[in-house]
């Protein structure tokens, strides 16, 4: 076993490192992009669905959807499934 | 017509200050007469790489606040032709460096006659760091084959394009290059390295240059000699070709895959 684990080779690494990125990169280019007072109303929103419901931070999204003519707001907050069957 | 460009990374330690001395020294070897400036106040380091420490007398601060004349400040580089460094100062003043300020500056190398003026930037993405790149024409942003460096890289390419002078005048945008520095061929063959591929795919900047890890960029700082002037040297070399890339020759990409080496070469770097 020992004589084995001298052979073994610690599997590569690169490939973890790159799909970290993309998945990291791909979040903080999309909170770049729109109005500046995006995180601040992330932020706000949060404090305020929180009074009712538990849920975390990465559960409310806040971005603006730009379709040419109109831009939405749009905002998303998943709710854990049990908070449905107490408020 | 002058050009200024700006050496940026986000992170810190990546090479930004090695490869402004060396990309300054590879314009001036080619006749252009270039200046290096200094932007990180207060942890100056270009005057030892430039191996011109004990010549300071005046400085980039000195300058913008008028108490030296910028010829007094300037330190011509004894070994190559063309090239001058602007020190900074140490000061730990944090508002040192204002926009008109440095704009008076930039615009007296202009009217000075320099080709090229290599802004060299702090780290980070404060003052110091946005000074250095906001009148920049073109921008090289030193990225190691590493994530945080990566990332890094991509939130200053954000800065650029929202916050330098071209972007908030409307201008024809910073022109971007990529430096990958300190790049392991070997550990990319054994895939614990992002490759030269992944990182351009990420960062989506046209590729300046790849300059290899090697024992000569130590070497070259010890000494106070840009590695470029280190001709036989892998990096010196590397750096010699990015420069001939920038200047629009065209030179093939050396130093991006490994060099053959036998299998007892190989035993030896995995038991190691």
């Amino acid at each position: 076993m020992r004589l084995f684990n001298l052979f073994r080779k610690e599997p590569p690494s690169a490939n973890a490192a790159r799909e970290r990125l993309k998945i990291v990169l791909a979040h903080e280019r999309a909170g770049l992009k729109g109005p500046d007072y995006l995180p601040k109303l992330h932020k706000d929103l949060i404090r305020v669905v929180r009074k009712y419901i538990t849920v975390g931070d990465d559960k409310v999204s806040v971005r603006v959807q730009d379709s040419g003519t109109i831009n939405r707001l749009e905002v998303n907050i998943e709710l854990p499934t049990t908070s449905l069957m107490h408020h | 017509m002058s050009k200024i460009i700006v050496m940026t990374s986000g992170k810190g330690g990546v090479g930004k200050t090695t490869s402004s001395a060396s990309f300054a020294a590879g314009l001036a070897q080619r006749g252009h007469k270039t200046v290096v400036v200094d932007f990180d106040v207060g942890l100056r380091n270009l005057d030892l790489l430039m191996g011109c420490e004990r010549r300071v007398v005046f400085d980039f601060i000195n300058v913008i606040n008028g108490d030296a004349r910028l010829k007094q400040a300037l330190i011509k580089d004894k070994r190559v032709d063309n090239l001058w460094i602007l020190p900074t100062s140490q000061t730990r003043d944090k508002d040192a460096l204002k926009k008109d300020g440095v704009e008076k500056v930039i615009e007296q190398l202009k009217d000075d006659g320099f080709d090229y003026i290599v802004c060299d930037s702090p780290a980070g993405i404060e003052k110091g760091a946005l000074m250095a790149l906001y009148f920049a024409d073109e921008a090289i942003v030193v990225t190691n084959p590493e994530i945080s460096s990566v990332r890094d890289s991509d939130r200053i390419l954000g800065v650029l394009s929202s916050r330098s002078r071209r972007a908030e005048l409307d201008m024809e945008p910073v022109k971007e290059h990529l430096l990958l520095t300190r790049y392991d061929t070997n550990r990319v063959q054994l895939g614990e390295m992002l490759t030269v591929d992944d990182v351009l795919e990420i960062l989506a900047v046209p590729l300046l240059g790849v300059i290899p890890e090697s024992e000569s960029v130590l070497r070259a700082s010890n000494l106070g000699a840009p590695v470029i002037l280190d001709e036989t040297s892998p990096p010196g070399q590397a750096y010699s070709d990015a420069v001939g890339r920038f200047l629009g020759e065209q030179v093939a990409h050396r130093f991006i895959t490994a060099e053959k080496r036998g299998f007892f070469h190989r035993l030896l770097r995995r038991t190691a």
